[in-house]
């Protein structure tokens, strides 16, 4: 970042000058040009894991994930070539065979924007869960987790600094989970909800948002909750 | 409410960061509660009591209708709960709120009601509550709860630097190389500062210095954590100094251009050696000298500090401790250099800002000041009281006396949050009148001839001014419940019939029509207020004051060019123990405070989903000493002090220093209050709840 020539290049037939250390996909923000993401967050750390946001370079033999690739001088860069478009539809189509998306609104709209084949891979193994409701303020419904790290990062060096949240199992089975898969009033948690608030998908939701939704009333949310804390305390 | 679905911005009615959040509304209920990413002071971030505590809001208790009490007129009067209650019209318990105060003030003069305004109310309530009283009452008997919390900081940084408020904004954490947190558990307290802390540590390589009895979460972060006992703080920051001096790391051009007062400061220092605060705070030494090497050799350091500091019997003298600090060694008016006490209210700034307090008008403006009194008298159509009013523990000592006949508390609970509770109940009981205005009814109201009922931040319109000086709106996002009304209108309501019982007019008097007028007219009136208007806010998401003029940026960092009493003053100290120390009787010191999941006397979040995961209270203790008595986590224990005895269970913790207890005060089944003592601050007249003696036994 020492060195303060501004960098030119050219994003989809535009030119632009940045600072030096820009990545592509800020970059091109600053032509308003908005690259789909699916793991990247403002609040988070860019890690180049979901591969959503991968662009074509010019004289690059493999497609580059714009969050983290750095702006090169004149490098010409298209946001939605042929092939980037068969790349982002194919990561949704095996996103979609693997994970529950249906509330997964972000998702949603890109299915839909690169006409993603939702019957792509139909003898796929769908994640499969049982909601996790442990704690009074969030449930935890991994067979809609993306795995994108996102509520990782948030509880870890992103905002929290609580690490109460980190990965576990392998290959399919891997998933988001606690030390020990532990209950989260018995980790290091604060339930400050900012992973809630970081989720892309709604694998972790608000519990009166989910309670709700399955069809129950303010009122009978306050029973539950009261018989649950009797429940807790008995124990 | 027209929408089924909505998002509401608004300010968080918890603590004193002011975080934005976006309410997300459904049936006029809130189901969840999102942070925007892109706007201060927290970026997105939020903490359990902003995310998951808003459903206070919609708790069955809420107060819905006027009430008055049964036995009305019976003295002594006794706590009753809601059923020793009647209903009643808004018509009739006004008038006769409106008929009892005029009584008093007839009878007696206005100096005979002391009156408790709110720091979770808006500055806009708080400038017509304290208009009413000084305008209409007739006296300056108004105070709020920041007298139990900063008013040592304040009165210690008046002498020292002329000012009050915290010095910088929270995201100029980012710029400071050494961090000093002490007396502030800052992660259970201001949990989202404390995140903006831990990324300056951990993402920007900043040091961290923690100075505290309790081995607090912070301390993990820290490259110095030292371990003071109770109460020992002046003598552990003049070390700081003393060491600060001997090794030459002093600012001179500094000293020189902006302070005042080191040739008679720099003698005091000499009896204050490492060596001595060992002995007296029980810190080595060699730590003592090395954190004073951090902060003396920082390019930028902040000092951070909460309740530890301020509530002391020598409360003044910790902060001013902490200000020759700041001075010596030119650590402040730059950019994230400073003093900052982290507020604890939501609106506790700004209730001080709107003039909440005895002896100022809103920004601070002296009622002593005949030329300032001039202004308000002819602003506001009426005369004023030249002679500072009672602060908050004095208007009780009155009221024992007798000197104060009524009370009128807004959505406070000092029967939870006042020092000795046995004797402030006492004095409660002999009161001819009081008068309470709030969302809930709670320790404080059971007192009460009249209950007014008001709405909830979620309800209404107005502004919150946060820790670092910004203010931010409020705005109705749900059906207030029943007949609730908004705290300006009740006290405009009231304040026309009392003026009307009186026979007194006021030339421009209590005739708003929104929350955005009033904010008008204090501003008018209050010159680094005078740039802001509740437009600006809307556009600019908040605005830091000072801000005179409508094209002034606002001030996220105070200090840069000088200070507001001319230059800075280094003043001596010396050392006084707390007032009462650990004997064989009562061995154990206490120590009360917060913990993350509640909210003061626990009026919010007890009624909240917060208390399932945090719902009763624990008194920690130091593994040695839960050894001596024989008791485990879990078991019950009273703990006993010369003012009374409550019943608690125990957490068996290292967090807590041996010899020491600590206990929440959130928990009105075990309420901390009833042990704490009334020995208060010379200065600032605040109590000291973190020094009292008390014995722990088996039940």
């Amino acid at each position: 970042m020492s060195d303060k020539t501004p960098i030119k290049l050219v994003i989809d037939g535009k030119t632009c000058q940045v600072p030096a250390g820009t990545t592509i996909l800020e970059a091109a923000r600053s032509l308003d040009i908005h690259i789909p993401v699916i793991c990247l967050h403002d609040a988070t750390t860019a890690e180049g894991l979901c591969r959503q946001c991968v662009v074509e370079i010019d004289g690059w033999g493999r497609l580059a994930p714009s969050c983290i690739t750095e702006v090169a001088e004149d490098m010409v860069v298209q946001t939605e070539s042929e092939r980037v478009v068969r790349s982002r539809r194919t990561i949704l189509e095996m996103l979609n065979a693997s994970v529950d998306l249906s509330q997964a609104e972000g998702l949603q709209n890109q299915i839909q924007r690169y006409k993603a084949d939702l019957e792509r891979f139909p003898g796929a193994k769908k994640r499969q869960h049982e909601v996790l409701d442990d704690n009074p303020f969030y449930v935890r419904d991994y067979s809609q987790c993306i795995l994108c790290w996102r509520c990782v990062q948030a509880c870890a060096d992103d905002i929290q600094y609580t690490y109460a949240l980190g990965l576990g199992g392998r290959g399919h089975d891997s998933k988001i989970t606690t030390f020990f898969e532990n209950p989260m009033p018995e980790t290091t948690c604060v339930f400050c909800g900012n992973c809630v608030g970081v989720c892309p998908t709604n694998a972790l939701q608000d519990k009166t948002e989910y309670l709700l939704e399955k069809g129950l009333q303010h009122d009978q949310i306050r029973a539950r909750r009261r018989q649950e804390r009797k429940d807790q305390r008995s124990k | 409410m027209a929408e089924t679905q909505n998002t509401v911005r608004s300010t968080c009615p918890y603590c004193g960061v002011g975080c934005q959040v976006d309410l997300q509304v459904r049936e006029d209920h809130i189901v969840r509660v999102d942070a925007p990413f892109d706007v201060a002071p927290n970026f997105g971030r939020l903490c359990s009591k902003g995310r998951y505590g808003m459903d206070f809001v919609h708790h069955p208790s809420r107060l819905t209708y006027p009430l008055i009490r049964k036995d009305l007129g019976s003295l002594p009067r006794k706590p009753v709960g809601l059923n020793g209650f009647r209903r009643a019209s808004w018509d009739e318990a006004l008038e006769l709120a409106a008929a009892k105060l005029a009584g008093i003030i007839k009878e007696h003069g206005g100096n005979a009601l002391g009156s408790f305004c709110s720091a979770k109310a808006t500055n806009e309530d708080n400038y017509i509550f304290q208009k009413f009283i000084r305008g209409v009452v007739g006296t300056n008997n108004v105070d709020h709860c920041s007298r139990l919390c900063h008013a040592a900081s304040v009165a210690g940084l008046q002498i020292t630097i002329g000012s009050s408020a915290m010095s910088n904004s929270i995201a100029e954490m980012k710029d400071l190389d050494v961090l000093l947190i002490t007396g502030s558990n800052t992660s259970e307290t201001h949990p989202v500062i404390s995140t903006f802390m831990r990324e300056a540590i951990v993402k920007n390589g900043a040091r961290l210095i923690v100075i505290d009895p309790r081995q607090i979460e912070m301390s993990q972060f820290a490259e110095h954590y030292l371990q003071l006992k109770s109460g020992t703080d002046v003598v552990m920051f003049q070390a700081l100094a003393h060491v600060i001096v001997k090794e030459g790391l002093i600012d001179e051009v500094f000293i020189q251009q902006r302070v005042e007062g080191l040739e008679d400061y720099l003698p005091s220092l000499e009896e204050f050696t490492p060596e001595y605060a060992e002995d007296i705070c029980g810190v080595p030494a060699e730590q003592i000298r090395q954190a004073a090497r951090l902060y003396g050799n920082a390019k930028a350091a902040a000092i951070y500090w909460g309740m530890g500091i301020s509530q002391s019997v020598h409360g003044t003298d910790n902060a001013i401790s902490l200000a020759n600090l700041a001075l010596l060694t030119g650590n402040i008016g730059r950019p994230g250099t400073g003093l900052n006490p982290l507020r604890g209210q939501n609106n506790v700034q700004g209730t001080s800002d709107s003039g909440g307090l005895p002896d100022v008008f809103p920004g601070y403006q002296l009622v002593s000041d005949p030329a300032i009194r001039e202004k308000f008298e002819k602003h506001w159509g009426t005369s004023l009281d030249p002679e500072p009013g009672l602060t908050t523990m004095e208007m009780v000592d009155a009221a024992e006396s007798g000197a104060i006949k009524g009370y009128f508390v807004m959505g406070e609970n000092p029967m939870m949050s006042e020092p000795d509770l046995i004797h402030a109940r006492h004095v409660m009981e002999g009161l001819e009148f009081v008068l309470y205005q709030d969302i809930f009814m709670n320790e404080t109201g059971e007192y009460a001839d009249i209950i007014l009922p008001a709405v909830s931040f979620a309800e209404r319109d107005g502004s919150f001014t946060n820790s670092d000086r910004r203010v931010q709106l409020i705005r109705p996002a749900v059906t207030s419940p029943g007949e609730a009304r908004p705290d300006w209108e009740i006290l405009q309501d009231l304040a026309r019939r009392v003026e009307e019982k009186l026979e007194v007019k006021h030339s421009i008097g209590f005739d708003f029509e929104t929350p955005a007028q009033i904010w008008d007219e204090m501003a008018e009136l209050t010159p680094p207020f005078q740039g802001i208007t509740h437009e600006r806010i809307q556009k600019e998401n908040g605005v830091h004051w000072p801000c005179p003029t409508p094209d002034h940026p606002g001030t996220p960092y105070l200090f840069a060019e000088s200070f507001p009493r001319g230059k800075g003053a280094l003043t001596p100290l010396s050392y006084r123990p707390s007032q009462e120390l650990p004997d064989d009787e009562y061995p154990l010191i206490l120590s009360t405070g917060r913990v993350l999941y509640h909210w003061h006397g626990g009026t919010m979040t007890r009624r909240s989903k917060l208390d399932d995961i945090y719902p009763e209270a624990l008194v920690e203790i130091h593994p040695a000493d839960a050894q001596k008595i024989g008791i485990y986590t879990g078991d019950w224990v009273k703990v006993r002090s010369r003012r009374g005895e409550i019943e608690v269970k125990t957490l068996v913790t290292e967090r807590s220093a041996p010899g020491m207890v600590f206990l929440p005060f959130h928990f009105v089944e075990a309420a901390a209050n009833v042990l704490t003592q009334d020995a208060r601050d010379p200065q600032a007249k605040i109590p000291d709840y973190k020094v009292c003696a008390v014995v722990v036994e088996k039940r």
